[in-house]
C-alpha cells in the first residue's frame, strides 16, 4: 500500500540512529536533551520512559489508523501519549522515586515532546504495524545514544563520575557548570557542531564522485 | 520532510463520528490511568512513608517509633482537624523511645542561594536542643551551597547546638550553645537553613512545648 | 571572490592611521602597568596567571580562528583582561581554559572579531566562575606574605583540585556583603587590599583608562555613565540609610568595577555605536551593578551588569539610531 516499499524494513530501525537521529538532525526533542542530561542515570531513565511512551503510542496509533477521522486524528495522538506518559510517570514513580524525584517535571513534559507526536504524524499514521514498531524503536535509540552522550560528558567532566562510579580519581576538580543548566547549552551546541562537522566531511569527501558524473549541488562553499 | 501522502484524502466524518472516536478513546485512556493508578499508588505512598520515616530515624536518632502530630491553630493534635488533608496539612513527630518521648521532628521550609530548601530537624522541646537535621530537598551550587547537606562536620553541629540558632563565621564564635559555625563560601545557604528552623519554631515552639505527650501505642 | 576587476570595498574609503591592530596595540600597552601592578603586589603567581591565560586565549586564536587574527591584538587584550579578573592563586590549567572558552565560546564560535555579542574575557570570566566557584573565590590573604611566594597551587596538575590550603582572606565587597566591615578607602585607592588581580589599585586603572579615553580608543561616556550611574544610585541610598547602604566612594573604587567600566563595558565591538546608546548602556550597568551588589546574593555584580547590558546592545543601537538627514522627525518616528 505503501510507495515507499522498497525501504527494506532494517532500514527504519537504523535511520534513527544516525541519518535520522532525532535531536541531531531532527533537532527533536531538544528540552529533555538540555535539562535532565546531567547524569548518566537520569539520561537513561528518561530515555527508557520516552522508548515506553514512543513504542506504546506508535504501536496503537499505527493499529488504529483506519478508525480514526483525519480530523481528530492530532486530538487522538495526544491522547493517546498523554495516557503512555501518565503511566510511565505513575511506574517510575512507584519503582524509582530517587529518579522520579530528579526528572521532576520533565516525564510529564514527554506529552509534548515533538519527537513523539512527529513520529505518529508522519510515520505510525501511514505504515503498517511492524514498521511504525521498527520506526519508533530506531529513533528511541537515536534518542538514548544522544542523551547517553550528553550525559557520559556532562556527568564525567562535571562531577567526575559515570555512573556514580569516580573515573577521574580523588583529586579531580569538578566542572560544575558542566551539571548546572548551562552545561547543557554547551556540551549540545559543542556535540552539534561536531556532528555538522563529520557531516559536512563526509559530504566533502563524497562530492568529487557527483561533480564528475553531473552539475555539484554541494552547498558548502 | 513527509513523503507524498500514502493514504488517500478521506471524506470528512460525520460529527458523531469524531465525537465518538474522541470519546471512546478518551473512557479508553481514563481507564487505563484508573487501573495504572490503583496497582501503582499503594507503592507510592509506602515509598514516600518510608522515605520520611528514614528522615525522622535520621534525626531523632533511631526511635522506636513516632506519632503523627497535627499543628492546628493553638495546639497539637494527634486526629486530623476538620476538613484537613492528611497528605499536605502541617505536622510535626514524636518520636519514642522505651516509653519517653525522643524529641520532635519537624519540617521546615526557607529560601536558599537557589529555590526553595526544604529540610528536617529533631528538636527537644524541653531543653530548646537541637537533635540532627537532615535537607530533604535544595538546589544549591554543587561545590558550594551542597555543603550544607555534604558537610558531615557542619551537619553534626546540628546535634549539639540550642535554638534559637545564632550563625557566626569560622574562629569568630564566643562558645555560646546557640552558635552554629557557617561553611565558608556558603554562607548564604547557611544562613537560610538557620532562619528556616529559626522561625519554624517561633511558630510552633509555643506548641512544643505546652504539648503533654501521651503515651501510645505503636 | 576570485575576479579582482570588480572588487568593491566597503566604505570608509579615507583611511586614518589608527587600524584595527594599532588600537587594539595600545590597548595591550596601557594594561602593562596594571598587570605589572598587580605583579608587584601579588607576586610571581599574579604573571603565571596572566601569562597562562594569554597562552589560552592566542594559543585557541592561532588554532581556530581566522587566519592571521593573532597578529591583529584582540586575543592578546582578552587573554590579558581574563587574567586581570583572576584570583592571583588561581591553578594555571584554569587560567588557560578560561582563555580558551573566551575565545572559542566567546568569539570564534560568533563568526570572529566584531561579530561577538558578549565581553570574551567576561564570558571566560563567567564560565570559570560557574564550573570551579571555589577557586574563582578563594582570595589569597595579602598582608605577611613574602613577594616571591606563589598565592595558592599555581600548578596544580590539569583537571585537578588545589593540593594546598593557602592563607585567604575576604574581598573589600564580601566583608561590606556579609561582615558589615568597610574598608578604607585609601586602601582600595591604592590598591592595598585583597581581591582579583586587576580588581585593586583603581587608581592606577583610572590613569591608564585615561590615556585610552584621551586618544579616542575607547568611548569616555561609557565610563562616566557607569560612574555617575552608580554614584548617584549609592549617594540616594546612603541618604536614606546611611547605617546600611555603602557611600558611593567605596561603591565606586571597590571590586571590578574600574576595571569593568574602562576596560570592559568598552569593548567596540560589544557597545553600542550611537554616543546616546552608550550613556544609556553605561546608566544600565551602574543601575545593576549597585542592585546586584546590594540585593544580589553575589557580592559582585560588574561581570553579570556587563554581560547583562552586552545582550541589550542591538536593541540600543536600533532605538537610538541617529534622524537620516533629510527625513522629518514624525518618519523617523513612525
Amino acid at each position: 500500500m505503501s510507495p515507499r516499499k522498497p525501504t527494506p524494513p532494517s532500514q527504519e530501525l537504523i535511520k534513527g540512529v544516525w541519518r535520522e537521529n532525532p535531536v541531531l538532525v531532527q533537532l527533536l526533542g531538544l528540552c529533555p536533551a538540555l535539562a535532565v542530561t546531567n547524569s548518566v542515570a537520569n539520561s537513561l531513565a528518561m530515555s527508557a520512559a520516552v522508548l515506553f511512551v514512543l513504542v506504546g503510542s506508535s504501536l496503537l496509533v499505527s493499529t488504529i489508523k483506519r478508525i480514526v477521522p483525519s480530523d481528530v486524528r492530532i486530538s487522538t495522538y495526544i491522547l493517546i501519549i498523554a495516557t503512555f506518559v501518565t503511566i510511565a510517570d505513575m511506574i517510575l514513580e512507584a519503582s524509582v522515586p530517587a529518579v522520579h524525584k530528579e526528572l521532576g517535571a520533565f516525564v510529564a513534559l514527554i506529552v509534548v515532546n515533538c519527537i513523539i507526536l512527529g513520529r505518529q504524524e508522519a510515520f505510525a499514521s501511514r505504515n503498517s504495524v511492524g514498521r511504525s514498531l521498527l520506526d519508533a524503536v530506531g529513533m528511541s535509540i537515536g534518542f538514548t545514544l544522544t542523551m547517553v552522550l550528553m550525559g557520559t560528558v556532562r556527568e564525567v567532566l562535571g562531577n567526575g563520575t559515570f555512573l556514580g562510579i569516580s573515573v577521574m580519581g580523588p583529586h579531580y576538580e569538578p566542572w560544575v557548570i558542566m551539571i548546572l543548566p548551562p552545561g547543557g547549552f554547551l556540551t549540545l551546541g559543542t556535540i552539534l557542531l561536531v556532528f555538522s562537522w563529520i557531516k559536512r566531511r563526509g559530504e566533502e569527501r563524497a562530492k568529487p564522485a557527483t561533480a564528475a558524473a553531473g552539475p555539484a549541488v554541494g552547498k558548502a562553499a | 520532510m513527509t513523503a507524498p501522502a500514502t493514504q488517500p484524502p478521506r471524506p470528512s466524518a460525520s460529527a458523531q463520528r469524531l465525537i465518538g472516536t474522541l470519546g471512546g478513546f478518551g473512557v479508553l485512556a481514563g481507564l487505563l490511568i484508573v487501573s495504572v493508578f490503583a496497582a501503582t499508588q499503594p507503592r507510592i505512598r509506602a515509598n514516600k512513608a518510608a522515605a520520611l520515616a528514614a528522615a525522622i530515624n535520621e534525626v531523632l536518632a533511631a526511635p522506636e517509633h513516632y506519632d503523627t502530630l497535627y499543628v492546628t491553630a493553638d495546639s497539637l493534635s494527634h486526629t486530623l482537624p476538620a476538613g484537613g488533608n492528611a497528605e499536605t496539612a502541617e505536622a510535626v513527630y514524636l518520636g519514642w523511645r522505651e516509653g519517653r518521648p525522643a524529641g520532635f521532628a519537624i519540617v521546615a521550609n526557607g529560601p536558599g542561594f537557589q529555590d526553595n530548601i526544604r529540610l528536617i530537624f529533631g528538636f527537644d522541646a524541653a531543653s530548646s536542643q537541637l537533635l540532627g537535621m537532615k535537607v530533604l530537598e535544595s538546589k544549591e551550587t554543587p561545590g558550594l551551597g551542597d555543603k550544607i547537606y555534604k558537610d558531615a562536620e557542619f551537619v553534626a553541629q546540628f546535634t549539639r547546638v540550642r535554638a534559637p540558632l545564632v550563625g557566626v563565621k569560622e574562629g569568630q564564635g564566643e562558645g555560646l550553645p546557640t552558635e552554629l559555625v557557617m561553611i565558608t563560601g556558603a554562607t548564604i545557604s547557611s544562613r537560610a537553613l538557620i532562619k528556616a528552623i529559626n522561625t519554624t519554631l517561633e511558630r510552633v515552639g509555643p506548641l512544643l512545648a505546652a504539648y503533654v505527650p501521651q503515651e501510645s501505642q505503636p | 571572490m576570485s575576479d579582482a576587476r570588480y572588487l568593491v570595498t566597503a566604505s570608509p574609503h579615507l583611511r586614518s592611521r589608527d587600524s584595527t591592530p594599532t588600537i587594539m596595540w595600545s590597548v595591550v600597552g596601557s594594561l602593562m602597568p596594571v598587570a605589572a601592578f598587580a605583579v608587584y603586589y601579588f607576586g610571581p603567581s599574579a604573571l603565571l596567571v596572566i601569562l597562562a591565560s594569554v597562552v589560552g586565549a592566542v594559543g585557541t586564536e592561532a588554532a581556530w580562528g581566522k587566519k592571521g587574527a593573532v597578529r591583529d591584538g584582540s586575543a592578546a587584550i582578552t587573554g590579558i583582561l581574563l587574567g586581570l579578573c583572576l584570583p592571583a592563586g588561581l591553578p594555571l590549567w584554569m587560567a588557560v581554559l578560561g582563555g580558551a572558552f573566551s575565545i572559542g565560546f566567546g568569539k570564534i564560535v560568533f563568526g570572529g572579531l566584531g561579530q561577538n555579542i558578549f565581553n570574551p574575557a567576561l564570558l571566560g570570566r563567567a564560565f570559570l566562575q560557574a564550573a570551579f566557584p571555589v577557586a574563582l573565590t578563594t582570595w589569597p590573604a595579602v598582608e605577611n606574605v613574602p613577594w616571591w611566594s606563589l598565592r595558592g597551587d599555581n600548578f596544580a596538575l590539569p583537571l585537578m583540585g588545589s593540593r594546598v590550603d593557602a592563607v585567604t582572606t575576604a574581598t573589600p565587597l564580601g566583608l561590606m556583603k556579609f561582615e558589615q566591615v568597610t574598608t578604607p578607602i585609601r586602601d582600595l585607592a591604592f590598591g592595598t587590599t585583597a581581591g582579583s588581580l586587576g580588581e585593586t589599585g583603581a587608581v592606577l586603572i583610572l590613569l591608564c583608562g585615561g590615556y585610552l579615553a584621551l586618544n579616542n580608543y575607547l568611548n569616555w561616556r561609557i565610563p562616566a555613565s557607569i560612574f555617575l550611574s552608580v554614584a548617584a544610585f549609592t549617594t540616594v541610598l546612603h541618604l536614606i540609610d546611611g547605617a546600611r547602604y555603602p557611600t558611593p566612594q567605596f561603591m565606586l573604587l571597590s571590586g571590578g568595577l574600574m576595571l569593568g567600566a574602562m576596560y570592559m563595558a568598552t569593548d567596540m565591538v560589544t557597545s553600542p555605536t550611537t554616543n546616546r546608546g552608550s550613556w544609556i548602556f553605561g546608566v544600565g550597568i551602574g543601575f545593576l551593578v549597585v542592585l546586584i551588589r546590594l540585593w544580589g546574593g553575589l557580592a559582585e555584580g560588574v561581570m553579570y551588569a556587563i554581560l547583562i547590558m552586552n545582550a541589550l546592545v542591538p536593541f540600543i543601537n536600533r532605538a537610538t539610531q541617529p534622524r537620516v538627514f533629510g527625513t522629518t522627525r514624525a518618519k523617523a518616528a513612525a
